[in-house]
């Protein structure tokens, strides 16, 4: 098992270096083919791995691979830990990501810079199965920095756009704010119990204090909240989306920003032991999700609703960590990195089609032009709203019912956003495949065109994936599906109290209605207008004035302060003595030499003379 | 076996290129090839030195290669080279920086005088690295300054006559406070012990005295190191310096001298004084952090790209000022890797700047912009020093930075949870200035400007590949570093020998 372990990690990286070194001599199409496959290698190494692992009879296996950073008591392993979860993590993360590098084959089809957008696409998944397979807090670490990186390169991809320039900036800066949380985590972790193994953090935690504990999970938080974009550091994940739709669905939908998530319940050990760390969690993720839900109503950029509608459900994602339902955080993860790149590229589809327009205002009746895109994304639509039988349904019902359990509260808030989630999507889906056709004046008067085959098939394997995905973990089947195989990475975790069966169904039965009025109320409004007054909110589009608040607050303060330190604080103050000095020593200078140069030889000399005078009067006063 | 010959051929290899240099001077090029050629030597005894060198010596013994020979015996005056894992790091970054700053930056290589003077500054580098005596270090030390002045003076740009007189003033007035300082020692040692006079390394290690005493010495010792470091808020001539001084002069004067000045502080103030850290090691920390925070602020407002680097590089000495400081075997092993790393990627930086010079006739950041479309393969190479510097995982920068932090937050956790917050202005300052220097649409003369050419290609490539070789397999330094560190916080502080 080892060595498919190792060929999982390997293959990107292969594909990586290869491209990098013979890129320059390959055809788009060579590219492409070597890219995607290194991927697909990857994942077929993957599947191998799982069937071992469920044959082993011990469900945590730790591969070895060289001695990374030793020093003092810090002992770091290049090491992988494969275990149920992070087995889990790979399956669809290589999966899809397959899928991806398939569609940008198409999608990307004569770009300028097509082979950089393979490295670094490649890269990524590299990043990120080290993120996910790593046996320490260290080796995860440069996962979680890698994918940044990625992300950053990648949202910047079109570096001669001003907003895509500092869109990347601002997603690695945002990343950053929370890498510092995962450092400060990794520090109390590693001075109290001197082990940054998970293993052997989670056999030592039950010596840290319950204050400690509090400290390193709030710490966790806040890395999670800067990679999986919640509040407060969600707001660089919609002006990511200047970055190319493909690299949107994998990397800002479906993988990266699920790695808080993923960091939060590898963690569950830890956060086992803080009650007001997991509250707080609970609570980020459920306002998290409400108030993206809300951003969603108002956006007009197709790509935007999709960006608030991922941070919203990373939410329900974040609430289920916090209520103890690591499961079902899991399992929303994998049901949403289905629909949610199956929804991404439809986008990306719709955007191909109308030559990169993607206000949704000039869209509309595009169902009859797209035959595929068209009935995926309805798929898509449907999955998101939480209509059953889809995988979302189920995915969200597994979490609405636990948080029920954990907090009415929260769980109210998680039926209102719900509620909002099928009414933002059906605006979306009603405003681009429905209506009237507003889309003649970007294509010149032409038809749109559906999108090739390679872009095609990744979207029906996927809405596949989002009809069938539920069947991964049906509540009456509970034990020999995902959260039985998980069981042993979360097993010691005191089990949610959940409602019985009548209750399930009841709960079930609220989350379908409030979907059915959230869509009925979308088609409704949206069946004949394009924009209005009264049901868009200036200030839900403006993100809630969140980018102003920063500003007002930490950037501008910050700014003063810089500007200060270096028009003041340094030539005046520090240096201002230092300047007083130089002068009056030059002035004198000059009546010993009228040329610099030669000043500078005399007072050379003069320094080697007057240090060996010093020496041999010291030397005689104490000989 | 070894042969303590080769130290000595780190020395005198550059002086006698100098020679050579300035011998072939008539003929034109001959002198450029004469150093270039010394340099190569250089390299490649500095090599041998890394594959002989004994890693595996314990105890008392961690020098290796040591040789001791009495000039004077009533001055005290001896030339005595050794080497242990520390010095062994600066061998090699000395032996590579003068390499590839003469090979990089070609604007001064017809001038033999100044390729000449390049080749005694390494010298006395080496010398200083290598020196196993006080004050044999100190006249080494000293000795810098010489090559340094001609440099910038003669070599630099319009400030370069103000530029070289601050770093002059600054350096020379620590020099006379750590003069004072190892002459004090030395005597106390001889009152001591009732020997002859000596500065032997070895011999002041096990001088006693009074903890005022300690906390005087260290001040006066320290002054000269934070002017060379420099440690905030001794670093104001370093920004006029580095940009006056001509590209390779930057290069040896921030990836090389500045790293005398921390490894003074350790190897000198902290090792020979550790009776006056508990009372000291408070406030140098504080103003390494200071430093660190201060130098990313001036780095965001700075308007051109060398004093952008200088303060950058002010914030990079403070997490090194602030690793050897803690006590913490953990945080001095980072930042002695942090040393080596600091000084390769700063090669790369002002090479770099170089060639944007060279093209742009600019370093100004108001003049530049867009430079990835007409130059991807300049952008992607400088994106990956760029990463390094920023801390990137995989990277050489991320190492040394995350053992100082962590083992500054396991002895002294609030110093840590200020000094990571560095983390995240490195990130604001380098990406704001790729973003200004590099994205963006090129228009008017930056469209025009031609991509790396294969000589600095080839330049540029082996400091890449040694930003990734450390930052994907350190142990190949730490492996070296760690026991040399160890044996140091064993003599000062037994407590941090394991964190």
């Amino acid at each position: 098992m080892a060595k498919f372990a190792t060929l999982i990690v390997l293959f990107p990286l292969v594909g990586f270096l290869f491209v990098l070194i013979n890129g320059r001599s390959l055809s788009e199409k060579q590219i492409g083919i070597a890219g995607t496959s290194a991927v697909g290698l990857s994942f077929v190494s993957t599947v191998i791995t799982f069937f071992m692992l469920l044959g082993h009879s011990g469900r945590e296996v730790t591969v070895n691979l060289f001695s990374w950073i030793s020093v003092g008591s810090l002992h770091v392993p290049a090491a992988l830990l494969v275990d149920p979860l992070s087995i889990t993590m790979c399956l669809f993360v290589t999966g899809i990501s397959t899928l991806i590098h398939l569609y940008s084959t198409g999608y990307m089809h004569g770009e300028k810079d097509f082979r950089k957008f393979f490295l670094y696409l490649n890269l990524f998944v590299f990043s990120m199965l080290v993120l996910v397979l790593a046996n320490n807090l260290v080796l995860t670490f440069v996962g979680w920095e890698g994918v940044g990186a990625c992300s950053y390169w990648l949202v910047s991809y079109y570096f001669d756009r001003d907003s895509a320039a500092s869109a990347g900036k601002k997603a690695f800066v945002y990343n950053r704010v929370g890498d510092f949380g995962l450092l400060i985590a990794m520090f109390f972790l590693f001075s109290h119990l001197h082990t940054l193994n998970y293993i052997s953090i989670f056999a030592g935690a039950g010596v840290l204090t319950p204050t400690i504990a509090t400290l390193i999970v709030l710490s966790l938080l806040l890395a999670a909240t800067g990679k999986s974009a919640q509040i407060p550091l969600f707001n660089w994940l919609p002006d990511a989306m200047e970055g190319p739709t493909p690299v949107s669905a994998l990397i800002h939908a479906a993988t990266m920003v699920t790695a808080g998530v993923y960091l939060l319940c590898r963690m569950a050990p830890v956060l086992a032991l803080s009650v007001p760390g997991r509250t707080t969690i609970a609570i980020i993720g459920g306002v998290t999700a409400f108030v993206a839900a809300t951003i969603a109503t108002s956006q007009k950029d197709i790509k935007k609703v999709l960006a608030f509608s991922t941070v919203s459900q990373i939410g329900y994602m974040v609430m289920a960590v916090g209520a103890g339902a690591y499961s079902a955080a899991i399992f929303l993860m994998i049901a949403h990195a289905f629909f949610k790149a199956l929804l991404f590229l439809g986008s990306g589809s719709v955007i191909h089609a109308l030559n990169g327009e993607q206000d949704m205002q000039k869209m509309g009746g595009l169902q009859k032009y797209l035959p595929l895109t068209f009935p995926t994304f309805l798929i898509g639509w449907l999955t998101i709203s939480g209509i059953p039988p889809f995988a979302g349904f189920w995915a969200k019902g597994d979490v609405l019912a636990n948080v029920y359990g954990y907090s009415k509260i929260l769980w109210a808030l998680g039926v209102l956003t719900a509620l909002l989630t099928a009414y933002y999507m059906s605006r979306l889906f009603v405003l681009t495949f429905r209506g009237t056709e507003r889309f003649r004046a970007v294509t010149q008067g032409h038809d749109p065109h559906e999108s090739p085959w390679v872009m095609t098939l990744p979207l029906v394997i996927l809405s596949a994936l989002s009809v069938l995905g539920g069947v991964i973990d049906l509540p009456w089947i509970h034990h020999s599906s995902l959260a039985g195989f998980l069981d042993p990475t979360f097993g010691y975790i005191p089990s949610v109290v959940t409602t019985g069966t009548v209750g399930q169904i009841v709960l079930a039965l609220v989350d379908v209605i409030v979907a059915l009025i959230g869509l009925i109320a979308a088609f409704s409004i949206w069946k004949t207008r394009t924009q209005s007054t009264r049901y868009e909110s200036s200030f839900f589009e403006h993100v809630w004035r969140w980018d102003d608040f920063y500003d007002t607050t930490i950037g501008r303060p910050l700014t003063r302060v810089s500007k200060f330190a270096g028009e003041v604080v340094e030539p005046k103050i520090i240096d201002g003595a230092v300047t007083a000095v130089a002068a009056s020593v030059r002035n004198s200078a000059q009546g010993v030499s009228k040329t610099q140069s030669g000043f500078v030889r005399h007072y050379a000399l003069a320094m080697t003379l007057g240090l060996s005078v010093i020496v041999v009067y010291l030397v005689g006063r104490a000989g | 076996m070894h042969s303590s010959f080769l130290l000595s051929a780190l020395i005198l290899v550059p002086l006698l290129g100098a020679i050579g240099s300035m011998l072939t001077r008539k003929v034109p090029g001959r002198s450029y090839i004469a150093a270039v050629a010394a340099s190569v030597v250089e390299v490649g005894i500095a090599f041998v030195v890394w594959i002989t060198y004994n890693n595996h010596i314990t105890g008392a013994a961690t020098f290796d290669f040591a040789t001791r020979h009495v000039i004077s015996a009533p001055l005290g005056l001896a030339y005595d080279v050794a080497l242990d894992g520390i010095s062994l790091m600066m061998v090699m970054l000395t032996a590579i920086v003068v390499l590839l700053a003469l090979l990089g930056s070609r604007e001064r290589r017809s001038e033999p005088a100044f390729v000449s003077w390049m080749l005694v500054l390494t010298s006395f580098t080496m010398g200083s690295f290598l020196a196993h005596d006080v004050m044999e270090f100190f006249i080494f030390f000293e000795l810098t300054l010489i090559p340094c002045f001609f440099i910038i003076s003669q070599w630099g740009g319009k400030e370069r006559a103000n530029a070289a007189l601050k770093f002059f003033i600054y350096t020379f007035v620590g020099s006379a406070f750590l003069f004072i300082g190892i002459l004090y020692l030395g005597f106390a040692h001889q009152h001591q012990t009732g020997t002859a006079l000596t500065f032997a390394y070895g011999a002041l290690s096990t001088t006693t005295m009074s903890h005022s005493t300690a906390v005087w010495l260290f001040l006066a010792f320290a002054i000269a190191f934070a002017v060379k470091s420099p440690i905030w808020p001794l670093h104001t001539w370093s920004p006029l310096a580095y940009a006056e001084a001509p590209t390779a002069g930057s290069i040896e004067l921030s990836a090389l001298l500045a790293k005398l000045g921390s490894y003074g502080l350790l190897r000198f103030a902290v090792a020979l004084l550790p009776l006056s850290l508990a009372s000291v090691r408070p406030y140098v920390m504080t103003l390494a952090v200071i430093g660190i925070l201060y130098g990313a602020a001036l780095a965001c407002v700075t308007p051109d790209l060398k004093r952008l680097v200088a303060y950058s590089s002010l914030g990079q000495m403070g997490f090194i000022t602030l690793g050897i400081m803690t006590g913490s075997t953990i945080a001095t092993s980072g930042a002695v890797l942090m040393m080596f790393n600091h000084g390769i990627i700063t090669i790369g930086f002002f090479l770099v700047i170089d060639f944007i010079q060279k093209r742009r006739g600019s370093i100004l950041l108001k003049d530049i912009t867009g430079l990835q479309g007409p130059a991807p393969v300049l952008a992607a190479l400088f994106t990956v020093l760029m990463m390094a510097s920023v801390g990137l995982p995989g990277l050489a920068g991320f190492v040394g930075e995350f053992l100082i932090l962590l083992g500054t937050f396991a002895t002294h956790a609030w110093w840590g949870v200020f000094a990571s917050l560095g983390v995240i202005t490195a990130a604001l300052y380098l990406l704001w200035l790729y973003q200004r220097v590099f994205h963006g649409e090129a228009v008017g003369d930056n469209a025009k400007i031609t991509d790396a050419t294969n000589h600095e290609r080839w330049v540029l490539a082996p400091i890449v590949l040694l930003v990734v070789l450390i930052g994907v397999y350190p142990h190949i330094a730490l492996e070296k570093i760690t026991p040399s560190v160890q044996q140091i916080i064993e003599h000062v502080a037994p407590s941090g020998v394991n964190k």
